[in-house]
């Protein structure tokens, strides 16, 4: 049975204070949190089998290799991908993202589109105008709506054979929108396009099957799912990571080497150049454990009753507007006061220990949209409660009445 | 008066306050009274880059002696501001210079002095410096 106040006494930091008040983390999109068990299993791994993979044929480079590949699985497990090869340990979703791109440059012509949404994090932007300079392709762009929903009809439209690739986030940081990623799937394959998602926002709160969506590339990072930073994971459907060259050069990733030729490994080392972050992974898989542990189902039930509170507490202050209104939305809360800049109102929310993010959020076009220079962003978390909400509703108030 | 002076007057007002809230307080009522500056310095050019919200500052000679005026679409930012504007403005470029700005600290609004804070009160005060070292180089 899920119960909040047991949870919460995984997560050592949740009992801190900020500028003399209990610290109230509602900065959960940015990263998560940690628990005791992942904390555990960092202190694990250097205690007991630090060391270097895949090459030593000593005792511990052989446990450390085997916990390393042991969480390989864990990840294509809890993302039901077909082979363990298909998952590419990376630095996080930027990362995965860009090897992606990278990747994309030689298979692309001047002339072909490729396909963004208006609702991406800069880093699920950038690499792709980066890869249109490189190959002459086309940066097309799905609109939203004021409800902050992709306008499918519309990208019905722009769908054509030219496109090549089709590249949007399951779940928006700035707004919480959860996209309708089967469709957007099913439609991109109609016309022969290969669809990456981005699930940074989407793996703490949904498990999905990417053989399920059909998917071709998946990308999410371990620091929003309870795990370390650093490290992340790429997903892409064997055929697919067969067909894009090596990333990035190195030792690990090669088969033979001479100066004349080298051969590449196989999958996935071809695209893990180096040393990896070897500790992030192997804890990146005690963190799906823990995620697993609690359980989605409880997790989502959980996080959908404090976005309802905390919605209908929220609008229940007078000139406060909510951005991102779509049915289908996660525990993501984007809104500002009327006549007062999101900087100041996340100014004082902070001298009441309250954590929340305030800006853009790397989503300059949505902010464009809406004309406004930002917002503040309260996200929660399945070990965030109501009171919390409470403290957050009671702060914005008496931000309010000192900025005002 | 001097700049030294006038952060002694700043520091005796601040002690005034017993908390965070009142300081907090008294810096958004000094932004409301900032003496705007004039719209058609409100330029992309002037606007301080590291701030998460927009700040614009002006600078103008007067009888050798610098004058700034500035704006903020946040108010507290422009409480801060005002409190480097009252200190800085209508001084020598040279005093301007060599003014500290150890009083931020002393006032009760450290946290505002660090670099990574995203206000970007140590970019308003490179800049204000910066207009500073380059009137002085024209006076000399």
């Amino acid at each position: 049975m899920f119960n909040v106040e047991d949870v919460r006494k995984d997560f050592p930091i949740l009992s801190r204070q900020v500028n003399g008040k209990p610290l109230v983390y509602f900065d959960n999109a940015a990263t998560s949190q940690t628990p005791q068990q992942v904390i555990d299993a960092i202190v694990d791994y250097y205690s007991n089998y630090n060391a270097n993979i895949h090459r030593g044929v000593h005792t511990l480079s052989q446990e450390a290799t085997d916990l390393y590949e042991q969480a390989r699985h864990k990840i294509q497990t809890h993302f039901n991908a077909k082979f363990s090869h298909e998952i590419i340990y990376t630095s996080g979703t930027t990362h995965g993202i860009n090897l992606v791109a990278n990747g994309f440059s030689s298979l692309l012509k001047k002339g072909d589109d490729i396909m963004v949404s208006a609702l991406e994090h800069h880093s699920n932007i950038v690499p792709w105008q980066m890869l249109c300079e490189r190959t002459g392709a086309n940066l097309k762009v799905i609109p939203m709506n004021e409800e902050g929903e992709l306008v499918m009809s519309a990208y019905a439209d722009l769908l054509s054979e030219n496109t090549k690739l089709v590249f949007v986030n399951h779940i928006s940081n700035a707004l919480g929108t959860i996209n309708p990623i089967e469709d957007i799937i099913k439609r991109a394959h109609n016309v022969g396009a290969a669809v990456l998602i981005d699930g940074a926002q989407s793996s703490p709160h949904i498990k999905p099957d990417v053989q399920k969506l059909d998917v071709d590339f998946y990308v999410a990072s371990a620091h929003k799912m309870c795990g370390p930073t650093g490290v992340g994971m790429l997903y892409g459907k064997e055929e697919w990571l067969k067909k894009l060259p090596p990333y990035q050069g190195g030792g690990e990733m090669i088969a033979e080497v001479t100066f004349e030729k080298t051969t590449y490994a196989d999958l996935p080392h071809k695209f893990e150049a180096g040393t990896p972050n070897i500790a992030g992974g192997i804890v990146f898989g005690a963190a799906i454990d823990y995620m697993n542990s609690i359980g989605f189902e409880n997790i989502a039930a959980f996080e959908n009753e404090l976005l309802e509170y905390a919605t209908d507490k929220l609008l229940e202050i007078e000139g406060l507007k909510i951005y991102g209104n779509s049915k289908h939305k996660t525990s993501v809360i984007s809104f500002n006061l009327e006549g007062i800049h999101p900087y100041d109102v996340g100014t004082i929310l902070d001298k009441l220990g309250i954590a929340v993010r305030t800006g853009h959020h790397c989503a300059q076009p949505i902010m464009d949209f809406y004309k406004i220079p930002g917002t503040i962003r309260a996200s929660f978390a399945f070990y965030n409660t109501k009171d919390e909400i409470d403290a957050l509703v009671a702060g914005v108030k008496k931000a309010k009445m000192m900025l005002s | 008066m001097s700049i030294e002076d006038i952060q002694n007057e700043i520091i005796d007002e601040f002690s005034m306050f017993d908390d965070w809230e009142e300081r907090y307080q008294y810096m958004i009522d000094l932004g409301k009274d900032l003496p705007l500056i004039n719209d058609q310095y409100k330029t992309d050019s002037n606007i301080i880059k590291g701030c998460q919200s927009k700040v614009w500052v002006h600078a103008e000679m007067k009888d050798d002696k610098i004058v700034f005026t500035a704006d903020s679409d946040a108010i507290i930012t422009k409480g801060i501001i005002a409190i480097l504007i009252r200190s800085f403005s209508n001084q020598h470029p040279k005093d301007i210079i060599n003014a500290e700005t150890d009083f931020i600290d002393q006032i009760g609004l450290k946290e505002h002095l660090s670099p990574t804070r995203a206000n970007g009160l140590v970019s308003m005060v490179k800049q204000l410096k910066m207009y500073a070292i380059a009137y002085q180089t024209q006076l000399s």
